[in-house]
């Protein structure tokens, strides 16, 4: 069975001077159409650098990706472009200071070549409001704007090349609590919406746990664990699963219950 | 603006800098209405009024050949400004360019590029200038030209760094993805990013244009008799200290002033623009 | 009944800027009694980092910052101590640890001479030798593996863990009264933030050192603090214990933000206003907590 995205056996090997790093180690999963799946890894798990490789920053050292079945070039067209977007961590850096947030939504429609030049303003108008920001923000620069906003700004941007695939590197990770909470409410209603495709990559498994339906886990550039959000934190089968469900600080006692529990699992299967 | 205006206030070299640049170019344009008298920048002689010291109606005093000091230096203030702004606006777009594609591009085109302009920044500014001028006619155009053959690598070095450290940001990344054209990155994305250094560096620049172009003047490479040029008038008035003095203090003093305040407003605009180096 | 460690009265803190005056902080009021771990919660912009920063005396020196208000440190005003006797404060009564633990420590040197550096701040006359045992000694103390490998290297060598151990170890190694913990853990790997935080726990406890915790973070106040303070916006909104926080949010704010933290036992996100009216109601402060008078 072949997702819309799948990846067989993908190792990626850095060499730095006579040092080779193995940041990704025969790592094979699919992502289903229409999911959202997390890549959960802490730092030197290797999911920046798979997220990387998915949207074709740089190939593969060895192991094959493929698009709805076609294996992807290390080159990247612009219509697989068109295809798999993203939007990143930090929205003050992912948006360009000196131009206008108009001028960066319009970027993908012009590169594309989606809709007639004339009516690209227009279509800039309503993927501000698409997002719940009012239209005029287009002549704004992105200074001008809260990290909440800019964030929504960036999640336009990967909306305007209509794409089916979005990877998400931590896109709530740099913003306050509320101001996270109404952001993965919009990324959920949208994701309903235009029947998209997430690939969401964090550290933080509270997130993962409200908004994934399948969650891979990943440690030292592997694969341990690959399962239904529900089956995961349930009943965790990978001990560094466990460790990493158990090491979130939580706010409520049911939380509370659930790691010891786990923890509990953890000593007995030691 | 409001900004501009209140880090201008605070700090009251800054508005220094900008109220003598603001007389410089004010007497240079308007050369014509200020100086007294407008025909003693060309080969006029007044023998019944050489060498005479500041006084009325000769603000700074005579040359040797009885013309207006005052008049020759608000002359002198067009030609310097002239060759500034000509230098710049053929060596900036060269220099800035081959840092953009040198520092984006990156392998072999990066090395090439580098290479040379390390060549060029290593042989001395003056020296390289002199030589050019050694061989070919001691013209204002020719002053020009070796004038902007030193100073485009100085500006590949400053846009060659600020290119790499801002390729590593996110809204590279993010028009990478997208698919955008490497000359629109290059242009449209990062350029702007470079524009506050750049113009900067520039303003700064026309006061170390104008020192360069005088000592090549004083060395009598640049500028010929009878155009008026600080750094000649410095040189023939030299030799007459400490008598009349004036042929060689006003000179210099203006030269001063231009230096000093462009430095100033270079350093004004470098606040108020947020650069960082 | 001694003087708290920390008083803050009414604490306010404005800037002048090209846009004309910026208030921070509005007259906020926080205490902090010996041995006890307090928190002091808020989002970005809340005031919660600047409010450390005052403590330390690290904000007066700034021109355009105007503040109003007390701050005692073990019942000594400090608008009253000389820029030298607060000087003398720092690294030796008080400390501070920050967000980033490679970035605090100085790439240039090794462990071992910053670890000289902060002894010789409470023992001018300690020697080379004697500061590098103490070092050693602290740093077991925090569970470094090879602690005289470990005072050799430089920060850049060692990982992120183990360098907010070490930056623990120094903020303690003079014994302070009081620690302030800026978004310690933040830069750090969840395991590795679960880890550093119980050591944190133990050491403080080992000391009776008092905490003035800052955060963002809910879950981690919740196992460190025992008081919690709630800053919106430059106001204090709620003050209780931390048990009492958690279990009876009162404020609209508290409750907004304990809503909106994601649950690892699921319920989706819930619909949350991240700007309302409500979030400037006025103090509420739970039973059994409240803010002592003053020195005289």
């Amino acid at each position: 069975m072949t997702g819309l995205l799948s990846l067989r056996n993908v190792s990626k090997v850095f060499t730095l001077g006579q040092r080779e790093i193995r940041a990704v180690d025969d790592v094979s999963f699919d992502v289903v159409e229409g999911e959202c799946l997390a890549i959960v890894g802490e730092s030197g798990s290797g999911k920046s650098t798979i997220a990387n490789m998915i949207l074709g920053i740089y190939p593969p050292s060895m192991g094959t990706i493929a698009w709805r079945g076609d294996v992807l070039p290390a080159r990247r067209e612009l219509r697989h472009r068109r295809a798999i977007q993203l939007v990143q961590q930090n929205p003050l850096s992912s948006l360009n200071p000196r131009r206008s947030v108009g001028a960066s939504l319009r970027l993908p429609l012009d590169v594309h070549g989606i809709g007639h030049r004339s009516h690209r303003a227009d279509r800039v108008g309503r993927l501000l409001e698409e997002v719940g920001l009012p239209a005029e923000f287009m002549s704004r620069s992105p200074a001008a704007l809260s990290g909440g906003q800019r964030q929504r700004v960036a999640i336009a941007r990967a909306l305007a090349s209509e794409s089916d695939l979005v990877v998400l590197d931590e896109p709530t990770s740099a913003l306050d609590v509320l101001v996270q909470a109404r952001v993965l409410k919009l990324l959920a209603e949208l994701r309903d919406k235009r029947g998209l495709t997430y690939v969401f990559i964090t550290h933080d498994l509270s997130v993962v746990r409200n908004i994934a339906d399948r969650v891979a886990v990943f440690e030292k550039g592997c694969l341990r664990e690959l399962g239904t959000t529900e089956a995961i934190f349930a009943n965790p089968q990978h001990a560094y699963t466990r460790r990493l469900i158990a090491a979130v600080p939580v706010v409520a006692d049911a939380e509370v219950a659930l790691r010891n529990r786990l923890m509990e699992n953890d000593n007995a299967a030691a | 603006m409001k900004r501009a205006a209140y880090i201008l206030v605070r700090n009251p070299l800054s508005l220094t800098g900008v109220i003598l640049i603001t007389l410089v170019v004010f007497g240079a344009l308007f050369a014509d209405f200020i100086a007294p008298f407008p025909e003693h920048r060309g080969a006029v002689v007044d023998f019944a009024n050489f060498n005479k010291p500041p006084e009325w109606p000769y603000l700074f005093g005579t040359d040797l050949v009885g013309r207006d000091l005052f008049s020759r230096i608000l002359y002198a203030y067009r030609i310097s400004l002239l060759l500034g702004v000509v230098v710049l606006a053929i060596a900036v777009p060269v220099g800035v360019t081959i840092g953009l594609v040198a520092g984006y591009i990156g392998g072999w085109t990066e090395y090439v590029l580098m290479r040379i302009t390390d060549v060029f920044l290593s042989i001395p500014p003056l020296v390289l200038a002199m030589s050019m001028m050694g061989l070919l006619e001691p013209t204002l155009t020719n002053g020009m030209l070796a004038v902007t053959a030193m100073w485009w690598p100085w500006y590949t070095r400053l846009v060659y760094n600020l290119t790499r450290s801002e390729k590593e940001e996110g809204y590279v990344l993010a028009a990478e993805v997208i698919g955008a054209s490497k000359p629109h990155i290059i242009f449209r994305e990062i350029l702007p990013n470079c524009v506050p250094s750049i113009v900067t560096k520039m303003t700064l620049d026309l006061g170390f244009v104008i020192l360069i172009a005088s000592s090549l003047s004083f060395l009598g490479l640049g500028v010929q008799p009878p155009t008026p040029d600080l750094g000649s008038m410095v040189a023939d008035g030299a030799k007459y200290l400490p008598d009349s003095w004036w042929l060689t203090v006003f000179p210099g003093l203006a030269i001063l002033v231009a230096v000093f305040g462009f430095n100033l407003l270079g350093d004004a605009l470098r606040d108020i623009l947020g650069v960082d180096q | 009944m001694s003087a708290p460690t920390l008083r803050i009265a009414d604490l306010g803190l404005g800037f002048r800027t090209w846009a004309g005056p910026v208030e921070v902080l509005h007259g906020i009021s926080l205490h902090i009694n010996k041995g006890e771990r307090v928190a002091l919660v808020g989002e970005s912009g809340s005031g919660k980092s600047v409010t450390a920063r005052i403590v330390l005396g690290l904000l007066q020196e700034l021109k355009n910052a105007r503040i109003s208000g007390t701050v005692e440190f073990e019942g000594r005003d400090l608008d009253r101590l000389s820029a030298r006797e607060r000087h003398a404060l720092r690294g030796t009564r008080m400390s501070m640890i920050f967000q980033d633990p490679t970035s605090s420590l100085n790439p240039v040197y090794r462990i071992a001479p910053q670890f000289h550096e902060v002894l010789k701040r409470a023992d001018p006359a300690i020697s080379e030798a004697a500061a590098r045992d103490r070092a050693a000694a602290l740093l077991s103390a925090v569970a470094i593996p090879e602690p005289e490998r470990a005072l050799d290297s430089y920060s850049f060598q060692l990982s992120g863990g183990m360098n907010q151990r070490v930056m623990i170890a120094m903020a303690l190694a003079n014994e302070p009264s009081l620690l302030i913990a800026d978004e310690p853990g933040t830069a750090l790997d969840v395991t590795v933030q679960a880890q550093t935080l119980a050591l944190m726990r133990d050491m403080v406890e080992e000391h009776h050192t008092s905490v003035l915790f800052i955060s963002h973070n809910l879950g981690v106040v919740r196992e460190f603090a025992d008081r919690v303070y709630v800053i919106y916006k430059g106001r204090i909104v709620e003050h209780a214990t931390a048990e009492g926080l958690f279990a009876d949010p009162r404020h609209p704010y508290t409750r907004a933000l304990l809503a909106a933290v994601p649950r690892i036992t699921g319920g989706g996100i819930p619909e949350i206003e991240d700007v309302s009216e409500d979030y400037y109601q006025p103090l509420v402060v739970h039973e059994g907590c409240g803010e002592p008078e003053g020195a005289a």
